[in-house]
């Protein structure tokens, strides 16, 4: 996976997205820094869902004819494609869903669970990782237990022992952190769950997209993520498990496709992946994220993964060079990615965000959907800037220049 | 930062209240408190009302965000504070009606004085919810300290 490829050439790239090509304003060109939010598309990408609505457009698994067939068979061809990008062995190991928050409540909302039993999930979830198991707990009786955070901005493993116990039944967490960039010991977590018993879920939305990732190595049973911030469409994305833990899991939605046989007297249920994809499923999103995997798989995800590595140094040298500014997250490369929050001394977050605009720069700006990290650091909200593939210095560049201008307007 | 869309949105008297915000500080007596928040960007007030019959005797408050709804958090308790209640309620749907202008009202000066500004912010749909915050908060607190002080109308 190292050598097939030709050379990491940002430039060419770029050159795939029309998008990075556009002014904000006149004269003022984009410099797109909120990948971790949504990545742009290819052409590939945009070209794919074309032609299947152009050429292939019908139903799938339903329907004999001609387009029903190709239909079919491009759906379940993109799942075949992102089964291999993640290493599973089975395709019927993917469901596909309407995004990250979808594959997690998924889970959250068919994993048996009773009074007494507890689920662990860590402080910086995003909210998709925090509210569907605080409302399986509540339907259920369970308890949920945090893994708590240390000051540089990585989990707190150091109770992990007594957080994690005979009564854990799923220990979910956060493969690299949305809002602090902090790519966690997903083994170490795992093989604690596992000596007790607990299913592991790893919400990997923002590693997937970053990283190479090995579903046969993780140490997970189950992970979420989604097409959008992988340069495929927005409305897919992706709930793997291990085979057996999908068949013994009892349905989540009820309907169309997910049946066996339906009588008035009750139901069974399709096999899997199929018993967990009632009505019809996001097709030419599919076929999408198909189109962006093999994108992705042509660069090599080491190549992206080195390219976003040696930028993301970059920025954080940048942003430490920023009178004022702190980095919220690890502020080292060590196990970290490239989303990194920060705040500037005195000046609001928002009014952050307002003025890079003014410089096309777009950054993120708030909670970032995970509230409880940023009461953990005494901070309503940060600014955000991530990188993706086609993210070059020039972007990060233009960031820090904007953030100057942020200071002397401010100041 | 000379951007002139941008200048009309960061108005000086914006940024001078936002640097020296007036009547801030949680203050007694009062009838009602409200916290208000806006759950997109963390930006949160804690907000009380003390009511004299039918004037608004006192409004104070405490919280942080940004520059634009810190400032209109000023600019609101300056509006309001010795206006009877039926008088500062106008002075708010006018402040209503500019946010929801999207540029096009001409803000009328006598009525709603420093918060003339905020005309511009009506251009910039992610940031009206911050102008708003405050006033939000003050409408809340005002219908809950009417209803404690036994609704005398």
């Amino acid at each position: 996976m190292t050598s097939a490829h030709a050379p990491f050439d940002v430039a060419r790239i770029r050159k795939d997205f029309p998008i990075l090509e556009r002014e904000v304003r006149p004269g003022v060109p984009l410099v797109y820094l909120d990948s971790a939010a949504t990545s742009q598309k290819p052409l590939a990408v945009l070209d794919a869902m074309r032609d299947y609505n152009e050429r292939h457009n019908a139903n799938v698994h339903r329907g004999i004819h001609t387009l029903a067939e190709e239909a079919t068979a491009l759906y379940e061809g993109a799942r075949e494609k992102v089964a291999s990008f993640i290493g599973a062995t089975d395709s019927r190991e993917v469901v596909f869903t309407k995004n990250s928050t979808e594959a997690m409540n998924l889970l959250a909302r068919v994993v048996p669970l009773h009074p007494g039993d507890e689920v662990v999930i860590t402080e910086m979830e995003h909210h998709s990782n925090i509210v569907p198991w605080q409302l399986a707990c509540e339907r259920s009786g369970a308890t949920l237990k945090w893994i708590g955070l240390t000051d540089d901005g990585r989990l707190d493993l150091s109770n992990l022992d007594q957080l994690v116990s005979e009564r854990t039944k799923v220990v979910a967490f956060v493969h690299q952190s949305n809002l602090l960039g902090t790519v966690n010991p997903v083994a170490t977590i795992a093989a604690k769950a596992h000596e007790v018993g607990a299913i592991v879920m790893v919400d990997a939305s923002q590693s997937v997209p970053h990283m190479p990732v090995d579903v046969a190595t993780l140490g997970a049973d189950a992970v979420a993520f989604t097409g959008h911030k992988m340069c495929g469409p927005t409305g897919i994305g992706v709930l793997w498990a291990r085979l057996d833990l999908l068949e013994e899991l009892p349905p989540f939605l009820g309907g169309g496709e997910m049946i066996d046989e339906v009588t008035m007297a009750g139901s069974t249920y399709a096999a899997v992946p199929h018993k967990f994809e009632a009505g019809t499923p996001p097709i030419a999103q599919a076929v999408g994220l198909g189109a962006a995997v093999d994108y992705l798989s042509d660069l090599g995800m080491d190549a992206v993964h080195a390219h976003e590595q040696q930028l993301t140094s970059y920025l954080l040298d940048g942003l430490h060079s920023v009178d004022g500014l702190r980095v919220i997250g690890p502020p080292t490369m060590e196990s970290r990615g490239g989303a990194v929050s920060f705040i500037l001394d005195g000046i609001h977050p928002h009014d952050v965000g307002q003025l890079l605009d003014e410089s096309g720069v777009a950054v993120r700006v708030g909670h970032h959907c995970a509230r409880p990290a940023c009461l953990r650091y005494g901070i309503p909200a940060t600014s955000r800037a991530s990188l993706y593939l086609y993210s070059d210095t020039a972007d990060v560049d233009a960031l820090i220049a904007g953030l100057g201008k942020v200071r002397s307007f401010f100041g | 930062m000379s951007a002139p869309q941008l200048e009309s949105l960061y108005q000086e008297i914006i940024l001078d209240h936002y640097r020296k915000p007036h009547h801030r500080g949680l203050r007694d007596p009062y009838e009602a408190e409200v916290h208000h928040l806006n759950p997109t960007c963390g930006d949160e007030i804690t907000l009380r009302v003390h009511l004299d019959g039918e004037t608004v005797a006192d409004v104070s408050y405490e919280g942080h965000g940004c520059s634009i709804s810190q400032a209109s958090a000023s600019v609101m308790t300056d509006l309001v504070i010795g206006k009877p209640i039926g008088e500062a309620t106008a002075v708010h749907e006018e402040f209503l009606r500019l946010m929801q202008s999207k540029g096009e009202l001409e803000p009328d000066e006598d009525v709603l004085e420093d918060a003339v500004a905020f005309a511009g912010v009506s251009r910039y749909p992610a940031r009206i919810k911050c102008a708003l915050l405050a006033w939000m908060a003050w409408k809340d607190a005002t219908a809950q300290a009417v209803d404690q002080t036994g609704g005398s109308e």
